[in-house]
This record gives C-alpha cells, structure tokens and sequence, in this order.
C-alpha cells in the first residue's frame, strides 16, 4: 500500500564540521577512483578488517572498499534491489547481503555513490580476516573480473593470544607472496622505509581516534560512540589510514570533540545536540544501514547515548594500546589484522563488553544482531547472557540486516527498545530503593 | 565364525548412529583405566595425532532428526544453522559428559564463535579452535600448521600425561592408510555398482568410522565391502548422481533414502569428510608430522570451507568426482543458512553449465522432516537426466 499522506518537508540534517570535512574526502576518494581507468592509477580492491592500506600505498594503488560500497548502497537506500537482482541471479536468500549488495551493484553496472562507474579492480587483495565470508566473497568476484588476487590468511585469536607461530605465518605470506605479487601486478618496487613512513602516520591518527572514542567515559559523553562512531572510524578503517588527511581529519575531530566536552555538550545528531542523556549504552553487532536515521533517532529521542561499542573495532582495536609501528613494520601489520574484533574469540569478546560496560560507566548492553553475519552474530545469544550475569546489567537483543531493507521493522525495534529502557530505569529505581 | 550380512553389519552402524549417548565410545574409555575421548566437529582434524596418544577421536556432526532441541535454540537465532544448537545440546545434556577434550576445526565462523561458546560454557574441558592453513605452499602454510599440529601434540601430551613419539604417529598414520584404502573401495564399489553397496547404507557404514576405533572401523569397512559385493541386488533403471555440501551438517537418513526412492543411485558425496580429507597414503617414513603437513596442503579434498587459489580449479573437483564415478548429474544439497555452501554453489554450478553436466539444488536441515518437495525434485531431475541420455 502507498502513503497518501503528501510528502513531509525534507528536515535539514545537522552534521558537525567533522563530517563535512570527512565527506569531502570521501567524495575525493570516489572520484579518484572512478577516474583511475583515465588516470590510469591502478585499483585494488580488499577488505575492512585487516585493510593493508599503508602497504596498498606503497604500490601506488588506489583502495576500493567493497564493503564500503555496500554500506554506501544501503544509506542510499539502493541495496535492496542489488541484493534482489543478486538472488535472481541465483544466490541464496540465506547468505550475506554485503557480497550480495557488492554483486547486484556489479551486474547493474558497478555505478558508484558519485553515479559514475566503478573501474575493475587490477588486484583483489583478500586479506581475509574475522570472517570466512570474505574469502568466498573474492573467489566470486574473482570468477567475473579474473584479475590476479592475493590471499593473506589471518589466524583466529581463539585463545586469547597472539603466538609466534601466528605473526610468522603472517609475516611470511606478506614477504613470500602479498609484496612480490603486489610488486608485479603494480609494477612499483616494495620500499620498507616508505611503510615505515606510512606506518608512523596511521599511529598518530589513531592516537587521536581513540582519545575522541574513550571521550565518551566523560558524562555526559560528547559523542555517540555507535551512530557517531561510524563516521569516525570512515578513515581510519577505509582508504585513509596513513595518510596527511587522517593525521588532519583526526586532529580536527579531536579538537572538536573536546570543546564538546568542554561546554558539556552532548552528541550531534542529525536533529542537533542531544538535549539530556538519561541512559548510556554499549553497543554489540553492526547497524542498519537501509535506515539508519530512523534506527538512531529511536536512541537518541529518549536521551540514549552510545558509550561504547563493538562495530568500531572491526577495523582495529587501538584502544587497548595497539599502534601500527614503523620498527617493526610487517610484524604490525600481522598484529594488526590479528586484533580486529571479529578475529578475538567469543570469550574475549565477553571480556571486551563487560570491561566497557564497566569503564564507560554505561546502563547495560544492546545487541542488534544481523541477520545475514554469522561472524557477528553467532554466539551472541550467550554474549548477551553472559554480559549480564558479569555486570548484573539489564540487556536487550534486536534483530535487523545491514543493507537488507526486508528485514528492518521499525515497529518491532522501537518496542523492544521501549522495554529495554524500562528495563533500565526499573533497575536504577530498584538501586535507589536498596541503596 | 561366519561373517557378517549386509544387514546385520548396517543394522549395526544404525544402532551406532542413532545412539546419542555415545555408549559405545562410553565403553570404550571405561574398558581401561587413564583413557581419553577427543571430540571433534565437522570438517577435518588429523586424527592420526589424538590415535597416536592413545585416544579415541570421536566426531560430533549435531543431533540429527532425532534429537529433541531445548536448550540449544536459547543459544541461536532462528537465521544460524542446526548444527551448533544440536551440538550445544548433547553439551548441555550430559551427553558428552565423558569427552576430554573437543577440537573445533576451522571451517566456518559459526564452528569457529562455537569454539569459544564451548569454553564458557563448559570451563573444564579442553577446547581447541585448530586452524588449518589456508595457503598451499610448505615452507609458508605448510610451516604454520605443522605449527599448530605440535601444539596440539604438546595439549595430548598432557591431558594423556605421556610423550607422543614419532614411531606412535607413523604407527597411526598407518591404521588410517588403512582406513582410507577400506573407504576407497567401497566408494569404487559403489560407483561401480551402486545397486550393491546404496548410499543410505554407505553413510551408515562411514558414520560408525566416527563412532568407534578405527581399528574396529577398518573390520567394519571390510565386513561390509566383502559382503555387499557378495550380495547380488536388483538393478533399478536409476540415475547416477554426485550429491554434495553436505560436509558439514548432516542430512537426516530419510533424505538420503528419499533420493534413492526417486530414483537416485548416489556415487559420489561430500558426507564425512574428516575420513576422505587426505587422498591416498600418506607416507609414514621421514617427520609424521611433515607428511601429514604435506598430505593436507598437496593431497586433500576440496570442499567450500576451502579457498582454491587457482581460478581455472574451481570447481574442478566436482568435475573429476561426476567423470569418475560415472555420474550423470549432480545434487546440490546444502544446509540453510550455510554461508560457505550456499556461496559456494552459484560458481560450482557455472563450472557443470560449462561441463555439460546436469544438476539441482535444494536446502535441508538436519531435522528436516518433511521429504515430498524434495522426492519430488529429484524424481522429477532423474526423469530429465535419462529423457536427456536417451536423445
Ligand atoms: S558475514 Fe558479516 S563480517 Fe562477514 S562479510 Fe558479511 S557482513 Fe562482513
Ligand atoms: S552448516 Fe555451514 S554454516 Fe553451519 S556450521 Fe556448518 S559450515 Fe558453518
């Protein structure tokens, strides 16, 4: 059934200055990119978690972010019919809706968010992290573009430990085959002092990532660390790591977000400053992004404030201490795709939740499970009830998609967080009354 | 003493299969004081290794369409797979009770999230995530998991509480040479003559090799070719077909059955990889655990848990399996939910559009209990397979 109703006024969007500045980098990324078969700059795509962007530079190679695109589709609200057309060309309904999202994208032209065409990828560097997915994912895209692809395996983290065995397989792969095949397909010769270059710049930008992430320990929190977050790791996590636009951008932000904490200012959203933060949350799981909006505004119209949350280390989790190291160059790339948050095994994924809880000073934990992401969401049920006997805080699961627009229903979530926040206050009520 | 029947060596591995308390491996590691069981998931673990320190390996492959699931569902969402649920059920149950240690092999995220599921909930038994290499190449991949072999070896060191030797793993890895042969011949028996040895009673007879010793498996194995060569059965005028992406959670019995109702002679399959992983011997002369090392990198199955690095190979091996067994099409069955077989399946069907060769697809669950939709598949596939051999 349509709406009769006519069509509300479009609401202007509040974004902080940050934002603007991250769009503009982003836009310039796409243009770069889409403009490559002209440039001639050569393309090579990969993943988010584990990225080797620094590496990717020293080869001269523009980073195409499949999952990036994904995500870029589904704010666009244009996943849906890419990942429709991917089912009518055969793929399960079952299965991931990045790699579905990514292919419907290609058999309808590969037309990127700036409405040129994406150029075919010279590499596909699989760098197959925290996820098996990935590694069918590349194998697909491999069939259609038939380009060389790279594979470098990143072993589980199962038991809580990085073991020698694991950075030198690691390290290994990078100096056996990743360098001499990136050395090839680019025709550029591997110089280490470049990575060190590069290395040294990630780590001061990733300085500055964490101290905007932990701001959130402050009260009220200046940001939020979930719906927030995710613009705040768009560079660092995608194409920018290592470069002066990062050092900038997080620099800038940091900046930003201590004059927040300054006035006593709150989170920005897109209706503008949260008023009054009545309960602060960690997040587990990824968000939606077929309707982000709405799913943030469900948070932020009752005063919910994200302290803390998973999704921002899937691209690294500098804030227990890692920094990329120039010293030490390849060896910091292994770690580095070691630590991500889907590579920790579920017992260190329960330690991570709870500490933050407990450092963040937060109300209790929300999953958003995601339908479609095995990786994320298998085991969480126990995440959850573990998280709660820990902490003795109230937790709450809801059920949504990334970037499959079939399986967001607002109603559905809203009274689920509806009853969660009671939940929340019943608690600190029951505190008060003990107390 | 006389050997075995057919039916009474299948009625066997069924009462086997259907035992969801494990009693024989119970037995078994009660019949002698210090003995050890080592469970394991679905798809590959060398098993020579926990053979060679004197214990029993034992394969976990979920609860089948038999297990009655209550507490397992509070731990999955209705989008994940059966198989882990099952399994966190014969945990939470008792049902395993007895097992010292599980090893949860590489193959998905969810066996993978499953792998630290096992840890809190059950602190004091012994769990290993045991990555398996992903890359081809000895002096890389090859080094990482004779890596990880040896720390396996150095865990079963000390929960058995004495060294594992050389000579002990070559005199394993030579009991499931053995084993590999038995299972090569009755997989060329069944090719062969398919009506002799059907595939509802072959995976019977392949799921004991989970269950028991192999020493036991291996008699079994033999009891079984011996007799059902011996045994003449009618020949039905049925389609010869390859069933794959059943290599992880299983089909229930009546799936596999229904097949053969419609029509079906299975000739080749994926069930019960771990036994099938590494083809030929491996040989037993030199360091056992290089040569398993070299075994699984040059010399193993191919199945969508794997990364194939060669674009021209992919699919390949179901190519090989359908020109070898003389198969006439190909089943895709795969679990719902499956990531790796459900992403796998649209570039191994390119790959049979391009041989020529027929094929199907369809999804189960290991409780699936309804059959008509799928008897009525493959009865309808089998009709246009011989309509096809016929023009
Ligand atoms: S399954 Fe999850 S982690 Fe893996 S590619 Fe898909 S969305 Fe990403
Ligand atoms: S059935 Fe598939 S998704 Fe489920 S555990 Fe097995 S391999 Fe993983």
């Amino acid at each position: 059934m349509r709406p009769t109703a006519a069509k509300p006024a479009k609401q202007e969007v509040i974004k902080d200055a940050s934002m603007l500045k991250q769009k503009e980098m982003i836009n310039a990324h796409y243009e770069r990119l889409t403009n490559a078969p002209e440039t001639g700059e050569k393309v090579a795509s990969t993943f988010v978690p584990g990225n080797l962007n620094e590496l990717l530079m020293c080869f001269d190679l523009v980073n195409n972010l499949p999952e990036v695109n994904a995500i870029q589709n589904g704010l666009r609200r244009k996943s849906g019919a890419y990942i429709m057309e991917a089912e009518r060309a055969g793929h399960s309904e079952d299965v991931c809706t990045y790699v579905k999202s990514d292919i419907g994208m290609m058999l309808k032209g590969n037309i990127g968010p700036n409405g040129k065409p994406l150029p075919k990828p010279d590499v596909l560097l699989l760098s197959y992290t925290g996820c098996f997915t990935f590694l069918k994912w590349f194998e697909l895209l491999r069939e259609q573009y038939k380009c060389p692809t790279i594979f470098l395996q990143t072993p589980y983290m199962a038991d809580g430990k990085i073991t020698p065995n694991m950075i030198q397989y690691m390290v290994k792969q990078l100096k056996e085959d990743v360098i001499p095949t990136l050395e090839q397909v680019s025709g550029v010769k591997f110089d280490i002092d470049r990575l060190r270059e590069y290395l040294k710049k990630s780590a001061q930008a990733e300085d500055d990532l964490v101290a905007v992430l932990q701001s959130a320990k402050n009260k009220p929190s200046p940001i939020d660390a979930y719906f927030g977050g995710i613009y705040y790791i768009g560079p660092i996590f995608g194409a920018f790591r290592g470069t002066d636009d990062a050092i900038d951008y997080y620099r800038f932000l940091r900046e930003e977000v201590e004059e927040r904490m300054r006035k006593g200012l709150g989170p920005v959203t897109p209706d503008g400053t949260m008023k009054e933060e009545k309960y602060r949350l960690v997040v587990e799981g990824p968000p939606n992004y077929t309707n982000f909006r709405q799913f943030w505004k469900m948070f932020y119209d009752e005063g919910a404030t994200v302290v803390a949350s998973s999704y921002t280390k899937v691209g690294g989790t500098y804030d227990f201490g890692f920094r990329h190291n120039p010293d030490k160059p390849l060896e910091s790339l292994a770690e580095y795709c070691l630590n991500v948050y889907t590579n920790r095994s579920l017992p260190m994924r329960i330690d991570m939740l709870v500490n933050y809880i407990n450092e963040y000073e937060a109300d209790g934990l929300l999953i958003n499970s995601i339908k479609s992401c095995n990786s994320f969401s298998a085991g969480q049920l126990l995440i959850m009830r573990e998280v709660e006997k820990r902490t003795g805080k109230p937790a709450a699961f809801i059920e949504s998609d990334l970037v499959d627009p079939r399986y967001f229903s607002a109603a559905n979530i809203k009274n689920r967080l509806e009853s969660y926040f009671q939940m929340v206050e019943q608690k600190r009520s029951g505190r008060g009354k003990a107390a | 003493m006389t050997s075995p029947t057919t039916e009474e060596i299948v009625a066997r591995c069924e009462a086997l299969f259907d035992d969801l308390t494990f009693s024989h491996a119970r037995e078994w590691k009660a019949a002698k004081e210090g003995r050890k069981v080592i469970g394991h998931l679905p798809i590959y673990v060398p098993r020579e290794l926990i053979h060679a320190a004197g214990m029993l390996p034992l394969g976990i492959m979920g609860g089948g369409d038999n297990l009655e699931v209550i507490h397992g569902d509070a731990y999955y969402q209705s989008y994940i797979c059966r198989i882990p649920r099952s399994t966190i059920e014969l945990g939470l149950s008792g049902r395993l009770d007895f097992v010292d240690g599980m090893l949860f092999p590489s193959i998905c995220d969810v066996i993978r999230n499953l792998s630290g599921m096992w840890k809190t909930l059950f602190p004091d038994v012994y769990v290993k995530y045991f990555d398996t290499p992903q890359t081809y190449v000895d002096d890389i991949g090859g080094q990482f998991y004779i890596g990880e072999m040896r720390e396996l070896l150095h865990d079963l060191e000390k929960i058995s509480g004495h060294e594992i030797t050389d000579d002990d793993i070559r005199a394993s890895i030579e009991v499931y040479n053995e084993n590999r042969r038995l299972i090569g011949e009755l997989y060329r028996l069944r090719a062969a003559k398919p009506w002799q040895a059907p595939a509802s009673e072959s995976y019977l007879v392949m799921r004991a090799g989970l269950l028991v010793p192999v020493e036991e498996h291996n008699q079994i194995l033999r009891d079984y070719v011996a007799a059902a060569a011996a045994t003449p059965r009618p020949i039905k005028d049925n389609a010869r077909v390859v069933l794959t992406g059943m290599f992880c959670e299983q089909p229930p019995l009546n799936l596999i059955k229904s097949l053969e109702l419609a029509g079906c002679y299975v000739v080749d399959d994926d069930f019960i990889l771990v036994a099938r992983w590494l083809m030929g011997d491996v040989p037993t002369e030199g360091d056992p655990v290089e040569n398993l090392s070299k075994a699984f990198l040059h010399n193993s199955m191919e199945t969508a848990a794997k990364y194939e690095p060669v674009l021209a190979d992919k699919g390949k091996f179901l190519v090989r399996a359908v020109r070898e067994s003389g198969a006439e099409g190909v089943i895709f069955a795969s679990t719902s939910f499956c990531d790796p077989a459900l992403l796998d399946r649209p570039m191994l069907q390119n790959v049979l559009k391009e041989a020529g060769i027929p094929h199907i697809a369809f999804k189960y669950a290991e409780n699936s209990g309804q059959m008509q939709p799928i008897r009525e598949q493959a009865g309808t596939f089998v009709d246009s397979i011989k309509l096809w051999s016929a023009a």
